[in-house]
C-alpha cells in the first residue's frame, strides 16, 4: 500500500493485486463489514497505524487499479498471471514490486496435525478477519515476538491462554538486548505485551522442549520438557509458530537470485537496500525479502517505489530517502537481535512426527529414505519421499525438511537446497480454464 | 580411472545400461552431469505403454514390457508399476480408423487390444466424457513412478559394482589409442574401451565428436498434477492426436501432460508455459469432466531429445567402433529404457542381441532420407 501510494503520488499508473478481499495485509487485516469492531480492539497499540494506513488507502482507491481477491499464480517476463473474480487474466507491467509478506514457520511436534492445532498466524487471521478465537483457553507454543503478541491479542479478545511455551531461553533474550535497543519503541511494545501477560497471570515457560500434543477427553494436552522435568498443560486449542518465513515463490519464478541467510536459516532473494532484486524489473519490499516487521515494511514499500521511480528517471526526495534507509538499517539490526533472542532451533525430532502433513510423511520415513537412497538435496528428497509434494508444495514442511536432511547427512543447511517453485503458485481450480460448458 | 565401459548420462537409459552391463561382468563408470534422473527420466509422465507405438519400436517395447512386469525382481523396487491398461481415445471416425489399423499391428506383435465404440466406452469407463467417438484399450500397459526408476537402477548398479558419478559432467571425449578418454568437468579422466552416449537431449553433442549426425532437437513436454481426489481413473489415457495424456495414482493425484513448455536459451533447463497450462488443463476437464472441480497444484517440464522421425537413435556408431548411441528417445524412452540397457549390454558383451533394433540405428541418417512416419505422442 505504501509503495502504491508513492508511485501514484509521482504520477505513475499502478495496479495493486491482493489475494485478500480487503486491504491491510496480515497485520492490519480488516474484518468484513458485518464483523466490524473498533480499531482499538482489533489492532491494540497499533490501531493508529492501522487506521492511518486504511485511510490513506481509501483515498487511493479511485486512482488505482485495485484488484482484491486476486491470486498471482504465475509470471513470465513482464506479464503476471492472475486468477480472481474476473476469471483468469493477464497483466502486463514495466516494473513489479513484490510485497508478498511471510507465513508462519512451523516446527513439527507429534500431534501438530490434530484438529484444534493452529499456526500463530492462523490464530491471528481468525481473530482479525473473522472475529473468532481458536479457543477460550489456548496454549501457545513456539518462539518469537508473535508468540507473545498473539497471546496478548487473545487476552484482549477475552480468551484466557493456558500457557505460553517458549522454546528459547531468557538469557538469549537478555543477550540480544543491545541489538534490540536499535528500535526502542518496538522493544518497549514487546516488554509491554510480556508485562500484560504476567499481569493476567498467563504462565510463561521458557527453554521448553515440546514433546507432543494429544487429545485427552475434550482437551488438547501439550507435553514439554524443561530442565529435565516433564510438564503437561491442557487447553482447548493450540497455536504454534517459530517466527515467520518470507513468501518467495513469485520472486523465484521471476528469476531473482537467492542467497542463504544464516540468521533465519532460509534462502532469501538478494536485494539492495532499496529493494532492487537481481532481476532488472523486479523489486521486493517488506517481509518478502526478510522478516523485519510491519513498520519496516511501510518504509520498505516506500523505498521500493523510490527505486522504481529512480530507475525510471524520476527524482525522489533525498532527505526522505535517507530517513527511510536509516529506518530500515535499524530494523535490520533489530531483526538480528530478534534472531538471537528467539533463535530458530530445530530440536531432535521424534521419528513418528509427521513432517509433511499434506502427504503424511513421517520424520522416520524421511530419515530412512535419506540413508537408503543416499539423498543429499531437498528436491531429490521430495522426489523420493513425497515430502513437500502436496497441496502446500513444501511451504509448511520445507524448512523442517531442510533441517532433517542437513542433520542426517552432515551437509551444511545452506547446501541442501530448497524446494523448487513452479506455477501455479497456489492450487488452481481446473474449471477456471474451461472453454466450453459441460456437455 | 579405467573401465570397460563408460556411460555418459545418468537418465534411465544410462542407468539401465549400467546395471545390465555390470551383470554381464563388465566394469562400468556412469557419468551424470546433474543428479541421477534429474532430466527427462525423472520428470516424465510415467506412461508405460506399447499401445500405439511405431511398429519399428515394437520389438524393443515388447521386451521392455516383460522387464517392467518383473521390475521388483530386477532392481529390488517395483517403481510403483501398475498394469492398469492403456486407453487411447478417438474423437472422430478418422481417428478410430487409426486405432483399428494399429490393432492389427498389435496383433502381429502379440499385443491384443480391445476396440470400444461410444456405448461400450460409457459402460466401461464411466468417468470419461460422453463426446468421445471410441477408443482402443490395451491391457497390460500401465504406468510407473518416474521419480523412482532411474535412482533405483543406479542404486542397484552401484551396489553391484558400477561406479556412479553425479554432479560432474563429461566435457570432452578423445581417442587414446583404441580407447576413449573422457574428461569430466572436475578434470577427472576416465579411460574406457567402450563408450555409451546416453546423454538424452544432449546426445547429439557427443555424436558429433565422431561425425555422427542426428536430427535430434531438445523439446520440453509439460506436465501437471492435481490435488489428491478419490481414485476412479483406473486406466492410463491417451489420445490419437497426442494432445493429452492422463493417469491417476492410488494416492489420488491425477497426473497429466500435453503441450510443450519453454526451453532456456542454452537448452539445459525448461519451465512450464502458462498458455500451455490454460490449454492443457482445459483439455483435461473436457476429457474427464470431474477434473474441472479439482485444483492443479503443480506444473513442470522435462527436457527431452526429439528426433525428426520420432524414433530414438539407438545402436553402434556407423563411424567409430565401440561407440554406442542411445539418445533422442522422442517421448518414448521411459517405457523402453529398461530394455535398451538389456540390448546394449548384449551388443557390447556378446556382440549380438535377439531384439531387433536395426530400424533405430544411427545409420539411418548417414545418407538416404528415411521414410519413417513420425509418431510424436508420449
Ligand atoms: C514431460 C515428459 C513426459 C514424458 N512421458 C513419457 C511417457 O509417459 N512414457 C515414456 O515412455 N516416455 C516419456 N517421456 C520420454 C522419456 O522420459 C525419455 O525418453 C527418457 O527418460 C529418456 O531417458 P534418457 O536417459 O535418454 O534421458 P535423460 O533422462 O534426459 O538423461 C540424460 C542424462 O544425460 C545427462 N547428460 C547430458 N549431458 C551430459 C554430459 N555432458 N555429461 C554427463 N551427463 C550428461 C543429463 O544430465 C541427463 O540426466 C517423457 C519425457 C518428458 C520430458
Amino acid at each position: 500500500m505504501r509503495a502504491a501510494e508513492t508511485l501514484l503520488r509521482a504520477g505513475l499508473s499502478a495496479a495493486l493485486i491482493d489475494e485478500a478481499p480487503l486491504a491491510g495485509g496480515q497485520i492490519y487485516r480488516q474484518p468484513p463489514e458485518s464483523l466490524r469492531r473498533p480499531a482499538r480492539q482489533l489492532y491494540g497499540s497499533e490501531a493508529r497505524k492501522a487506521l492511518a494506513l486504511h485511510e490513506s488507502f481509501s483515498r487511493l482507491r479511485t486512482s488505482i487499479d485495485y484488484r482484491p481477491e486476486t491470486l498471482v499464480w504465475g509470471a513470465r517476463e513482464k506479464r503476471l498471471l492472475l486468477s480472481g473474480p474476473a476469471g483468469n487474466t493477464e497483466l502486463a507491467f514495466d516494473k513489479v514490486i513484490l510485497a508478498t509478506g511471510a507465513m508462519d514457520r512451523i516446527v513439527p511436534v507429534p500431534g501438530w496435525t490434530l484438529p484444534g492445532v493452529y499456526s500463530l498466524g492462523g490464530a491471528q487471521v481468525v481473530l482479525k478477519g473473522q472475529a473468532c478465537l481458536i479457543g477460550k483457553r489456548p496454549v501457545f507454543i513456539g518462539t518469537g515476538p508473535l508468540l507473545y503478541l498473539v497471546a496478548y491479542q487473545y487476552c484482549k479478545a477475552g480468551a484466557e491462554p493456558a500457557a505460553i511455551v517458549d522454546t528459547s531461553d531468557f538469557t538469549a533474550q537478555i543477550g540480544a538486548l543491545p541489538r534490540l535497543l536499535s528500535q526502542p519503541a518496538t522493544l518497549l511494545r514487546g516488554i509491554w505485551y510480556n508485562a500484560a501477560l504476567v499481569a493476567r497471570r498467563v504462565p510463561v515457560f521458557r527453554s521448553a522442549k515440546p514433546q507432543k500434543i494429544e487429545i485427552r477427553g475434550r482437551q488438547l494436552v501439550v507435553t514439554f520438557k524443561r530442565n529435565g522435568k516433564s510438564f503437561e498443560i491442557g487447553g482447548d486449542a493450540v497455536g504454534m509458530g517459530w517466527g515467520l518465513k518470507p513468501e518467495t515463490q513469485l520472486a523465484e519464478i521471476l528469476g531473482c537470485a537467492f542467497s542463504f541467510h544464516a540468521g533465519s536459516r532460509w534462502h532469501l532473494p538478494r536485494c539492495d537496500a532499496m529493494g532492487r532484486s537481481s532481476t532488472e524489473h523486479v523489486y521486493i519490499a517488506g517481509d518478502a525479502s526478510g522478516i523485519r516487521g510491519a513498520d519496516a515494511a511501510e518504509a520498505a514499500g516506500e523505498l521500493a517505489a523510490f527505486a522504481v521511480l529512480e530507475d525510471l528517471g524520476h527524482t525522489v526526495p533525498q532527505t526522505r530517502r535517507q530517513r527511510l534507509l536509516a529506518h530500515l538499517a535499524r530494523a535490520e539490526r533489530f531483526r538480528s537481535g530478534l534472531e538471537r533472542a528467539f533463535p530458530y532451533q530445530v530440536p531432535e525430532l521424534a521419528g513418528d512426527t509427521v513432517l509433511c502433513r499434506c502427504e503424511n510423511v513421517t520424520v522416520e520415513e524421511v530419515r530412512a529414505a535419506i540413508s537408503s537412497w543416499q539423498i543429499s538435496e531437498l528436491n531429490q528428497l521430495k522426489a523420493l519421499t513425497r515430502c513437500g509434494m502436496g497441496r502446500c508444495q513444501g511451504r509448511l514442511c520445507g524448512s523442517a525438511a531442510m533441517e532433517v536432511l542437513a542433520a542426517e547427512t552432515g551437509v551444511e543447511i545452506s547446501d541442501v537446497g530448497s524446494i523448487r517453485g513452479q506455477i501455479p503458485l497456489k492450487p488452481l481450480i481446473g474449471a477456471r480454464f474451461q472453454r466450453k460448458a459441460a456437455p | 580411472m579405467q573401465c570397460d565401459v563408460c556411460i555418459i548420462g545418468g537418465g534411465l537409459v544410462g542407468c539401465s545400461t549400467a546395471l545390465h552391463l555390470v551383470r554381464a561382468g563388465k566394469s562400468v563408470v556412469l557419468v551424470e552431469r546433474d543428479r541421477i534422473g534429474a532430466h527427462a527420466s525423472g520428470a516424465n509422465f510415467g506412461g508405460v505403454r506399447r499401445h500405439g507405438r511405431n511398429v519399428l519400436e515394437l520389438p524393443l517395447s515388447t521386451r521392455a514390457f516383460d522387464i517392467w512386469r518383473n521390475m521388483g525382481t530386477l532392481v529390488g523396487n517395483d517403481c510403483e508399476f501398475m498394469p492398469t491398461g492403456h486407453l487411447k481415445i478417438a474423437r472422430s471416425e478418422a481417428e478410430m480408423a487409426v486405432l483399428e489399423q494399429w490393432s492389427s499391428f498389435g496383433a502381429e506383435h502379440g499385443i491384443p487390444v480391445v476396440l470400444h465404440d461410444r456405448t461400450s466406452l460409457r459402460a466401461n469407463f464411466p468417468w470419461l466424457n460422453t463426446s468421445s467417438f471410441g477408443a482402443s484399450f490395451c491391457p497390460g500397459d500401465g504406468h510407473a513412478n518416474p521419480r523412482l526408476a532411474a535412482p533405483a537402477f543406479a542404486l542397484r548398479a552401484g551396489a553391484e559394482g558400477a561406479v556412479v558419478i553425479q554432479g560432474d559432467g563429461a566435457t570432452t571425449v578423445e581417442d587414446a589409442r583404441d580407447e576413449f578418454e573422457v574428461t569430466l568437468h572436475s578434470r577427472r579422466r576416465i579411460r574406457a574401451a567402450v563408450l555409451v552416449n546416453a546423454a538424452g537431449a544432449w546426445g547429439r553433442h557427443f555424436a558429433r565428436y565422431y561425425g555422427d549426425e542426428a536430427p535430434v532437437e531438445a523439446v520440453a513436454p509439460q506436465m501437471f498434477v492435481s490435488e489428491p481426489v478419490p481414485y476412479i481413473i483406473d486406466a492410463v489415457l491417451g489420445m490419437v492426436t497426442g494432445g493429452l495424456y492422463l493417469r491417476q495414482i492410488p494416492r489420488g493425484n491425477v497426473i497429466f501432460g500435453g503441450g510443450r513448455g519453454i526451453l532456456d536459451p542454452n537448452c539445459h533447463r525448461s519451465s512450464p508455459s502458462d498458455r500451455v497450462f490454460a490449454e492443457t488443463v482445459g483439455l483435461a476437464g473436457d476429457l474427464v469432466p470431474s477434473l474441472r472441480d479439482i485444483a492443479v497444484i503443480r506444473s513442470w517440464t522435462g527436457v527431452e531429445g526429439h528426433c525428426e522421425d520420432g524414433l530414438p537413435i539407438l545402436g553402434p556408431s556407423p563411424r567409430r567402433a565401440n561407440l554406442y548411441h542411445a539418445f533422442g528417445f522422442s517421448g518414448h524412452g521411459f517405457q523402453m529404457a529398461p530394455a535398451v540397457g538389456a540390448v546394449l549390454s548384449e551388443l557390447i558383451a556378446r556382440g549380438f542381441s535377439e531384439t531387433d533394433i536395426s530400424a533405430l540405428s544411427p545409420r539411418r541418417f548417414t545418407g538416404a532420407k528415411s521414410s519413417i512416419l513420425a509418431e510424436s505422442e508420449i
